[in-house]
């Protein structure tokens, strides 16, 4: 295989540890006809190379707009960064020019999304839209461009890449499409791939198989992954950390298994109990009563206050700090953070 | 593909057949006697009469007439006109007089159509998308007579940058003011629907993923955007070059210009059978081949559509 399997040189690699894109404190907002929603409220997050933090949560709880804003595709108006810092290799890219931005997006960032159908333009064929990164980013004639999608697309397994580089998206399955926007991101072999629930659209059977080739793929090349999902099924073999989001903030952050064993907020673990299980056959599904908040009206203390089973008045009234959480001898645990007054009682309890 | 364009070249037969055979009949119906017209105010002899009509084969059965018509049609002999001018010939005078005058409201209204609208769908909202509607909504509402008037009177008589009638009609600058004329309303129409076009498509997916790959914005907007965008203005195009050449008739009485419109009028207050279904066999020609160049565009502008 030629350049684009190749590895990354050394001078691209940063020290093992240091964090490849870092968001800080991020809030966003948006300006409606009934007023401004707070999409996204403040939040930290953070991926070093290699590793796969997988963000949680329900539809509205500001994880898509989280990524869209780091992206930088964010609609402008109405969306609106209020405050907070976004620092790709320690650079902030919130304050950089539109140009800067630009050369980043696909080059260093590369984003996977939800329904490639749509995400895919119609009317090109995906040789085409595949060769384009090469063509646009690196000058590449038409011809090598083709050559690049041929191998971006064996790359991806597409069998018969070499005849099916000029049909267009709709010739192809549901499956094979998102492995056209996988290679897409891989082209131009980015250091962070953001993937927005990238197989919520698929067939159960195909989602493992596309699952499987990101995280594979993400190994090879040693990117840092962000994964979208709500779909705690998905997040639990390829991640390495979680993220679990609430009203636009992060409520609970643990290494993946800690969290599946032993969640420190009432909403994760709802979340865990409402997967359905065999060994429950016969018994009523768990549901976490009541719905998301209203962005336009985010009730006063915790945003989760008004469908937690174990509210307080503290909780109605003051906004929880993200707690560092620790075992019962009073240990840090590390990575372990949860924005729940009675963390305690609930990892514990 | 090979067999679209076949069986669409099959469907013209009878489209042409028929639309002919309307107009042959057509002609016929309308008050007034050809033949007795040729003597003017003369009262002419009945066997003059007879005879000329027996010359003209007009005493035969109108069917059979047709029949006689297509037969000389089709061997490329269009007839001769009251006035004992080749048909043909009269056609060859007129028509790159209008085809010049279509293809020029054409161009106006390609050009400007899609620059106003594509500006318009970007700037959703703000003042020139609110002015473009605004002005193309009165453009559409103007009858043509009145804004060829009106173009007279302001282009002509008060600025008296180009004459009120065209004095030479294969003259492009002359030819000018009356394309821009023909070309009003359809460019209201392509400016309406490519605004509204853009306006979809801006916000869709694919144009998310575009700017998503870093591609500079005019990329993102020419290749992806405008591709996409241009799929309806593109059918309506297709149409409308038919139209224009038939709208063609009005400007072209306005501003005097010596085309198909022109010859078709006389043709048609003459009751000249002969000479209007010739331009009406040619235009539906035209109109049939413009819409099959559409139809065969479409495929390759969407490749969604196929064609078996």
């Amino acid at each position: 295989m030629t350049t684009v399997m190749e590895k990354k040189t050394e001078t691209g690699r940063l020290v093992p540890g240091t964090p490849l894109l870092e968001v800080r404190d991020l809030h966003v907002e948006f300006k409606t006809r009934d007023g401004i929603a707070k999409a996204v409220n403040g939040v930290n997050y953070s991926v070093a190379a290699g590793e796969t933090l997988a963000v949680l949560g329900e539809s509205g709880s500001g994880k898509s707009v989280t990524a869209q804003t780091i992206m930088g595709i964010l609609d402008m108006p109405p969306g609106r960064v209020a405050s907070g810092e976004i620092l790709f290799r320690g650079q902030d890219m919130l304050k950089m020019s539109g140009e800067e931005r630009r050369q980043i997006r696909g080059q260093k960032i590369a984003m996977i999304f939800q329904d490639a159908l749509s995400s895919l333009n119609p009317v090109l064929s995906v040789g085409y839209q595949l060769g384009e990164m090469f063509r646009v980013h690196r000058g590449a004639s038409r011809k090598e461009a083709k050559a690049k999608a041929i191998e971006l697309m064996d790359r991806v397994r597409i069998p018969a890449a070499a005849q099916r580089v000029g049909d267009y998206p709709h010739q192809f399955s549901g499956g094979m499409r998102q492995r056209i926007m996988i290679a897409m991101a891989l082209a131009l072999e980015p250091d962070l791939i953001i993937a927005d629930e990238p197989t919520t659209a698929l067939d159960v059977t195909v989602q493992a198989q596309v699952m499987d080739l990101l995280a594979e793929l993400q190994a090879e090349y040693h990117m840092g992954l962000i994964l979208i999902t709500h779909d705690l099924g998905v997040v639990a073999d390829v991640a390495d950390k979680i993220a679990v989001m609430y009203a636009g903030r992060i409520v609970e952050t643990a290494p993946v298994h800690q969290l599946y064993a032993n969640p420190a907020h009432p909403y994760t673990k709802g979340l865990l109990r409402s997967i359905p299980r065999l060994d429950q056959k016969g018994e009523e599904l768990y549901a976490i009563k009541g719905l998301p908040p209203n962005l336009l009206k985010v009730p006063a203390g915790c945003a989760f206050n008004p469908r937690c089973d174990a509210a307080t008045d503290l909780c109605r009234t003051e906004t929880p700090a993200l707690h560092q959480v620790m075992d019962k001898d009073g240990a840090e645990l590390a990575g372990r953070r949860s924005a729940c007054h009675l963390w305690k009682e609930t990892l514990h309890g | 593909m090979g067999r679209f364009v076949a069986r669409r070249l099959l469907q013209m037969i009878p489209v042409f057949l028929g639309t002919t055979a309307l107009i042959f009949f057509m002609v016929h119906v309308l008050p007034g006697d050809p033949v007795a017209a040729m003597w003017g105010d003369k009262a002419a002899d009945p066997a003059q009469l007879a005879a000329k009509r027996h010359q003209l084969g007009l005493d035969q059965p109108l069917l059979q007439q047709y029949v006689t018509y297509m037969g000389h049609l089709l061997t490329g002999d269009f007839g001769t006109t009251m006035g004992q001018r080749k048909v043909i010939d009269v056609i060859s005078a007129a028509m790159p007089v209008t085809v010049r005058l279509t293809l020029m409201a054409f161009g106006v209204e390609v050009v400007f159509g899609v620059l106003i609208g594509l500006f318009a769908g970007l700037r959703r909202g703000k003042a020139f998308d609110k002015g473009t509607l605004v002005i193309t909504l009165l453009l559409i509402s103007i009858p043509v007579p009145v804004l060829g008037f009106l173009f007279q009177t302001v282009f002509a008589d008060q600025l008296k940058l180009v004459t009120p009638t065209v004095q030479d009609s294969m003259n492009f600058g002359q030819l000018l003011l009356p394309a821009v004329v023909l070309g009003s309303l359809s460019l209201a129409y392509v400016a309406r629907l490519t605004r509204t076009s853009i306006v979809e498509n801006v916000r869709a997916d694919y144009m998310r993923t575009a700017v998503a790959k870093g591609l500079p914005r005019r990329r993102v907007i020419g290749t992806h955007l405008l591709r996409n965008s241009m799929i309806p203005v593109i059918t309506f195009l297709g149409t409308d070059l038919g139209a224009l050449m038939g709208g063609a008739i009005v400007t072209e009485s306005i501003f005097n210009v010596k085309g198909v419109g022109n010859a078709m009028y006389h043709a048609i207050n003459q009751s000249d059978g002969a000479t209007v279904s010739g331009f009406v066999a040619v235009l539906v020609l035209v109109f049939l081949a413009a819409s099959l160049i559409v139809d065969l565009l479409y495929a390759v502008l969407d490749p969604r559509i196929r064609y078996a």
